[in-house]
């Protein structure tokens, strides 16, 4: 027998806390999201490099970031460095793990967004008087970063998304690690849960919407 | 002045220049014909240091383009280059495509590269799209507009690779009366041209590309009128 009676006032009452713990969350996201793009930047880098060391930790971090769960990957910066004795709090291994998982990520929207630009650009940069630089940066990144764009915002949505794998080291302070201690105390689990959930549906949406509002800003051509 | 002496370049294996030698004055006009493949492109991109070359020399107003010394960007502000492929930059307007050297690379204040740039996009016709994107735009448009950019870094020398070759043949004319407006007001060019008439008519000299090895140069009349070589000869009637 269904016999599950819904009990949302508890739920709602303690949803100023949720809201705290979602304010945590996009601090995680957009943290890793701005590691994350950093370091995707600095891995394409290598990946264009004429050494084989950099092109090969490069390619080897894009693999493994792509093709391992985040939630392993989340582990290992928790469990993994914890027993070579650099012991990370909840908070940095979970916002390692997913700044990993960005720049893997991002690094190969990277690549394929410089592919997708013909060489010809920055040649006709280098032939008005430009550094090769100079023709990259103010040539190439721009157009990189328009085709790049809605990847990135997939991957900031994904990033919202991954932070909920943090309770499984012990995040407590984020939307998913509230609600999971709300839900340990009241066992009030789908109201809780459900109630995460659509919070959690609200964030990626304004993301995604405000995205776009910027993408049209920004990209007029 | 341009000079260009005896000058060899190779793509691994394949010999693309064997031995080209030509001297362009201060003022002068000329265009280069020849076969697909004869390396009239590959000279262009040789004479700017966008490609190295494997013996000879290149000069431009006395510095060697391919010695170690010298400052390529700084040379190449003397020597505009526009391609079959206009190459705008699709995320900046027409006018923002123009000034975007004259301010990075000159360091010019953005009201003075503007002026330049309003300027010389005037005198290819395009005022009128200052603030418009490159796509919104025909080829001849922004072929034009390509012209215009290589324009305002006030390059003595401009370098032109058919640049009318992609366009429709509709199109094609504007861009032509452009360059023989440049020509008029004593740019020294080099045009490497399928446009018969164009060399014709605006050239003091045409020299004619034969599977790496300039073939003949003379002027207009005698290089159409009287073709020395029998490898011209077949190549003008081939045309024709
Ligand atoms: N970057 C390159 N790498 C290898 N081979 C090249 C390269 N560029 C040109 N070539 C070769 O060099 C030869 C000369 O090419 P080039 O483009 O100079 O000819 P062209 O006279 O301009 O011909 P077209 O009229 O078709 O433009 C061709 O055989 C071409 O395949
Ligand atoms: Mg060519």
């Amino acid at each position: 027998m269904f016999k599950y009676s819904f009990q949302w006032n508890q739920a709602l009452k303690a949803l100023p806390q949720m809201l705290d713990g979602a304010l945590v969350t996009m601090q995680i996201a957009l943290l890793s999201m701005a590691i994350g793009l950093v370091v995707a930047i600095i891995l394409t880098l290598f990946r264009l490099s004429g050494s084989r060391l950099l092109r090969g930790f490069a390619v080897a971090w894009v693999e493994i970031a792509r093709n391992t769960p985040a939630l392993f990957q989340i582990y290992m910066a928790h469990f993994g460095l914890g027993s070579f004795g650099i012991h990370l709090s909840p908070f940095t291994s979970l916002l390692a793990g997913i700044a990993f998982n960005n720049a893997g990520y991002l690094a190969e929207n990277f690549r394929g967004a410089l592919k997708a630009i013909p060489d010809t650009q920055a040649r006709a940069g280098r032939s008005l008087g430009m550094t090769s630089l100079q023709a990259f940066r103010l040539i190439v990144v721009p157009q990189m970063l328009r085709i790049a764009f809605l990847p990135i915002t997939n991957q900031m949505v994904w990033a919202i998304l991954m932070t909920s794998l943090g309770v499984t080291v012990g995040m407590n302070t984020d939307l998913a690690g509230v609600t999971q201690a709300l839900n340990a105390r009241t066992f009030r689990t789908f109201e809780f849960f459900a109630l995460a959930a659509v919070i959690y549906y609200l964030i990626a949406k304004v993301v995604t919407l405000a995205a776009r509002l910027i993408a049209s800003r920004l990209f007029r051509y | 002045m341009i000079e260009i002496e005896s000058v060899h370049k190779s793509f691994g294996k394949l010999e693309v220049l064997k031995g080209i030698n030509l001297t362009v004055n201060k003022g002068e006009v000329v265009s280069i014909i020849g076969g697909s493949g004869s390396g009239k492109s590959t000279l262009l991109t040789c004479i700017n240091g966008l490609e190295p070359i494997n013996s000879g020399k290149i000069k431009i107003d006395g510095t060697e383009v391919h010695a170690k010394s010298t400052d390529l960007n700084k040379l190449r502000q003397k020597i505009g280059i526009v391609f079959q492929q206009w190459n705008a930059f699709p995320h900046l307007t027409v006018l923002e495509n123009v000034m975007l050297a004259p301010r990075k690379v000159l360091g010019m204040a953005k009201s003075d590269a503007e002026a330049i740039a309003v300027k010389n996009l005037t005198h290819v016709g395009l005022a009128e799209k200052l603030s418009v994107y490159p796509n919104r735009m025909s080829g001849g448009q922004q072929q034009r507009m390509a012209i215009a950019r290589a324009l305002a870094m006030s390059p003595k020398y401009m370098l032109f690779d058919e640049v009318t070759s992609a366009l429709d043949p509709m199109l094609v004319g504007e861009v032509l009366d452009t360059l023989k407006m440049l020509a008029e007001e004593g740019m020294t060019m080099i045009c490497v041209t399928h446009e018969m008439a164009f060399a014709r008519d605006v050239s003091d000299r045409v020299a004619f590309f034969h599977q790496g090895v300039m073939a003949e140069i003379g002027t207009p009349e005698q290089l159409f009128g009287a073709p020395q070589n029998p490898e011209t000869q077949k190549f003008l009637a081939s045309i024709r």
